[in-house]
């Protein structure tokens, strides 16, 4: 047993963030926030590194890689709040023309009724008639509900583990960036004298956002090995409590400054709420692992 | 990434079911936990069927994956786990086998591997608890030996023990890392007072050690004189990097009887109750994958990683928060001692204090790991 990232897997993780470090920095955050849109430009590029292709067989035109490597990427867009319906077009790949090459976007109708990038999507999977659209509260998701959406799936339709688990790594990554950052603030803003990372209670802060984004990740790198719907649903919690616990604690090390529009934190907290509501998540994760927790229980 | 393992790992996995298999059911039954000499026979004669059947080393030498695969097998079987021996296996062979002469090492190795010495740990006191460094026993050198006086507390397995591995400051004016030493202390030198401790869970689990001018050969110095914080450090590595795996198997298991229990009465049909049980579900799995991340990383890099620090911080608050629900589940039966998980209940109260209290490990994550600057 060698639970550990491969050379290979260290290499295509760093290639995924040299290009997002290129194509989406922190300027190009910032400008997606003021001028909303997908850019279909840097869509394209992402085809052409075989984002969307990465688990397609090499026979079929794609990359041939595994799970273990889309959610290495995915944790990469997550880190680098990429928008766009990566996970929807990634799963489209090899199923709808352009998809893999990033040359048609993709949209996803959730067993719940939400769908995002309704508007620029050029295919839709599921009913999205008469879907109406919200105020959405991430200026980077926008969000449309459709006409028979309850907010809560269906009985009978459970979401794509493959999404669910996507949907994970994208948090995982987003929970990396608020530790990331929450630690760069503590150890630059000086109060008192000194920088504010020297104080206990922010050092606790930071220790806890550290916990929350290790555990999440042993659990999501293990569910992208095993490909099992119980170690899917443990992953997509725990990556969920880390991004969403994480942004918060993450803006209350900036304080004041992490209330306001200019500082990056509401982003990461306002992507990690809309995620909690999509693929999966929540409830859906929940009673899945009830269910299985019983049966195993009961061998 | 790789979850699977090895064929020769997997044929340990085998031989060792089917060994435990026949080795349980011979087993004795089990000493009240109040007597401690019965205790002590019980844990010893375990630890000898181990030695007997080749399975007393994988503590030390084992490969860290094989040395999973045990602790996950013993546990799943109901094996007793290591008890009276926990300090002797855990933390003074591991120590005296890194640092000890070739002389200490045969003298003191192979009985705690033969289950025929009992040790104890004698390095918390009353005013040096997390700030474990402000110990003050003073040991003075005379002669060939040293000369120990004052006072240990928390000290598990204490009356039962043959040996107790001892930190005492032999350099006062010395900075507080630096003046400590590691000694190995008979228990039956004249001078040692044993007084049992009684702990909120009613039982007599650790004892208060005095110390008058005990007298230890100077020979049972392990490690340089003041330089016993490194050796220290060495130890205590070790029990924050894999220490806790049996427990991560046994709470997942005492997790299903947990969702059993309430389907049985009913309270499974309470979303609430149901979803709490499903998210320590995903707990206990995260946190068996984060033990097997570890364990491949020392695999790598023959030390425990600093995840030991960050699994240890969230498994003592889970470990709680599982009991915490069994109390939900049974009701009124959690104020029932004689009920199963009450115990463990109370019990599961030490375990953000001991080995390094939380407060104390966010502050190594967020100092060691995230390179926060030392402060208030």
């Amino acid at each position: 047993m060698r639970f550990r990232l491969t050379d290979d897997q260290r290499a295509l993780r760093q290639g995924v963030r040299d290009l997002l470090a290129r194509r989406f920095d922190r300027d190009a955050l910032r400008a997606a926030v003021e001028r909303p849109g997908l850019d279909r430009a840097l869509w394209r590029e992402l085809g052409a590194a075989g984002f969307f292709a990465l688990r397609l067989p090499e026979a079929a035109g794609g990359v041939g890689l595994g799970l273990p490597e889309a959610v290495l990427a995915f944790e990469e867009a997550g880190r680098a709040l990429l928008p766009g319906p990566l996970a929807a077009t990634h799963l489209a790949a090899g199923r709808v023309p352009g998809a893999a090459e990033g040359e048609t976007v993709v949209t996803a109708v959730d067993p719940g009724g939400l769908v995002e990038w309704l508007a620029e999507a050029d295919v839709v999977e599921g009913d999205a008639t008469g879907a109406v659209s919200l105020r959405s509260v991430d200026p980077l998701t926008p969000l449309h509900r459709t006409a028979g959406g309850s907010g809560q799936p269906a009985a009978d339709h459970v979401a794509d583990p493959v999404a669910v688990l996507l949907t994970a790594a994208e948090q995982l990554g987003t929970a990396t960036r608020a530790c990331e950052l929450a630690v760069q603030h503590a150890r630059a803003r000086e109060q008192f004298g000194q920088p504010i990372g020297a104080f206990q209670a922010v050092k606790h802060l930071c220790a806890e956002l550290l916990v929350r984004v290790e555990v999440a990740r042993a659990a999501v790198y293990a569910a992208a090995v095993t490909a099992d719907p119980g170690d899917i649903a443990a992953a997509r919690l725990l990556a969920d409590e880390a991004a969403v616990r994480g942004a918060r604690d993450c803006l209350q090390v900036h304080g004041g400054m992490g209330f306001t529009w200019e500082a990056d934190v509401h982003l990461l907290l306002k992507r990690a709420w809309v995620r909690t509501r999509r693929a999966g998540g929540g409830t859906e994760s929940e009673e899945l692992l009830a269910r299985e927790l019983l049966t195993a229980a009961g061998r | 990434m790789d979850l699977s393992y090895s064929p020769e790992e997997e044929d340990f996995r085998a031989r060792l079911r089917d060994w435990l298999g026949k080795a349980l059911p011979a087993l004795p039954p089990k000493p009240s936990p109040d007597d401690w000499p019965g205790r002590r026979a019980w844990d010893l004669g375990w630890q000898r069927m181990l030695y007997d059947a080749g399975y007393a080393h994988v503590h030390w030498d084992a490969e860290p994956t094989t040395r999973l695969i045990f602790l996950e097998e013993t546990e799943k079987a109901g094996a007793p786990y290591v008890g009276a021996n926990f300090v002797g296996l855990l933390h003074a062979g591991p120590t005296i086998a890194a640092e000890g002469t070739d002389a200490q090492r045969a003298r003191w190795l192979e009985p705690i591997l033969r289950g025929e010495e009992v040790w104890c740990q004698g390095f918390s006191e009353p005013d040096a608890g997390s700030d474990l460094a402000a110990l003050r026993t003073r040991a003075w050198r005379d002669g060939d030996d040293y000369v120990v006086s004052g006072s240990k507390i928390w000290t598990s397995h204490a009356e039962v023990a043959d040996w107790c591995e001892l930190l005492v400051r032999t350099d006062p004016t010395a900075a507080k890392h630096r003046g400590i030493t590691w000694l190995a202390m008979p228990m039956d030198a004249p001078g040692i007072t044993v007084r049992p401790l009684r702990t909120l869970a009613g039982s007599a689990e650790f004892a208060e050690v005095f110390l008058d001018e005990v007298r230890v050969p100077a020979a049972h110095r392990v490690g340089e004189e003041n330089d016993g914080w490194r050796v220290t450090m060495v130890t205590l590595s070790f029990e924050r990097g894999t220490a806790f795996v049996g427990e991560v198997v046994a709470c997942r298991r005492v997790l299903g009887e947990l969702a059993r229990a309430a389907h049985a009465d009913g309270r499974w049909d309470d979303p609430v109750l149901r979803r709490r049980l499903a998210l320590l579900e995903a707990e206990f799995r995260a946190l068996w994958r984060l033990t097997q991340w570890n364990v491949s990383e020392a695999s790598a890099g023959g030390v425990p990683g600093v995840g030991g620090s960050i699994f240890k911080l969230r498994y003592s608050h889970a470990r709680q928060e599982l009991y915490d629900t069994a109390a939900d589940v049974l009701g009124d039966a959690a104020l029932d001692l004689d009920r199963p998980w009450v115990l463990d209940r109370l019990s599961s109260l030490s375990y953000t204090i001991a080995a390094g209290t939380s407060q104390i490990q966010r502050t190594i994550v967020a100092e060691r790991i995230l390179g926060l600057p030392k402060g208030r």
